[in-house]
């Protein structure tokens, strides 16, 4: 899945968020997302990761190869 | 997989972090990890020189689904501290840099003050 794709897929989930993917090795197979939102203040860092896997859905882990994730408040 | 090959996983997956404080599950093993990010979570917890028990999802496939489905987490690697779930690689590398980590393995006294 392209960097365009997963960005679309995880502004639909989180509309408020701001996101950014990483090509990080330039392979388009690692990638790597910043998802920086308001709603993730007074969360724990797991239930930020879960909102993001959640809008990404069953694509994580299957047509999606590897995506690091980092979610900030701001 | 079938319900009862489900719950069978589950069983080993509860037994496995009831009797281990550090239960990492990971691509391949300490010594020949299969994947960046599980070689990166060995690499944080042998830099706090915690003691922990590796186990390889490649070699089970049951597992490899069975792990995903009992965390309710869609990757690997996953790491359970005293039975409870803490992170992906992403979190583990995040809490290590705050020193919460370090911290909550203290507060277990797993690792020295």
């Amino acid at each position: 899945m392209d960097t365009a794709s997963i960005k679309a897929l995880i502004k639909r989930g989180i509309p408020e968020a701001k996101v950014e993917i990483e090509d990080v090795r330039g392979d388009g197979l690692h990638l790597a997302a910043t998802v920086v939102c308001q709603r993730f203040a007074g969360k724990p860092l797991l239930e930020q990761h879960r909102m993001v896997h959640a809008a990404l859905g069953s694509h994580i882990g299957e047509t999606i190869h590897a995506l690091q994730i980092k979610t900030r408040v701001a | 997989m079938d319900f009862l090959d489900k719950n069978d996983v589950f069983d080993r997956i509860r037994k496995d972090i009831a009797d281990n404080d550090v239960v990492l599950y990971m691509k391949g093993n300490v010594a020949f990890p299969q994947c960046g990010y599980s070689a990166a979570v060995v690499q944080v917890l042998e830099n706090m020189g915690v003691a922990f028990k590796d186990v390889d999802v490649i070699s089970d496939p049951g597992l490899r689904q069975g792990i995903k489905d009992f965390t309710n987490w869609p990757t690997i690697p996953q790491l359970y501290v005293k039975g409870e779930f803490i992170g992906g690689c992403d979190i583990v590398r995040d809490l290590y840099a705050s020193g919460e980590l370090q911290d909550l393995l203290r507060k277990h006294r797993l690792i020295a003050d």
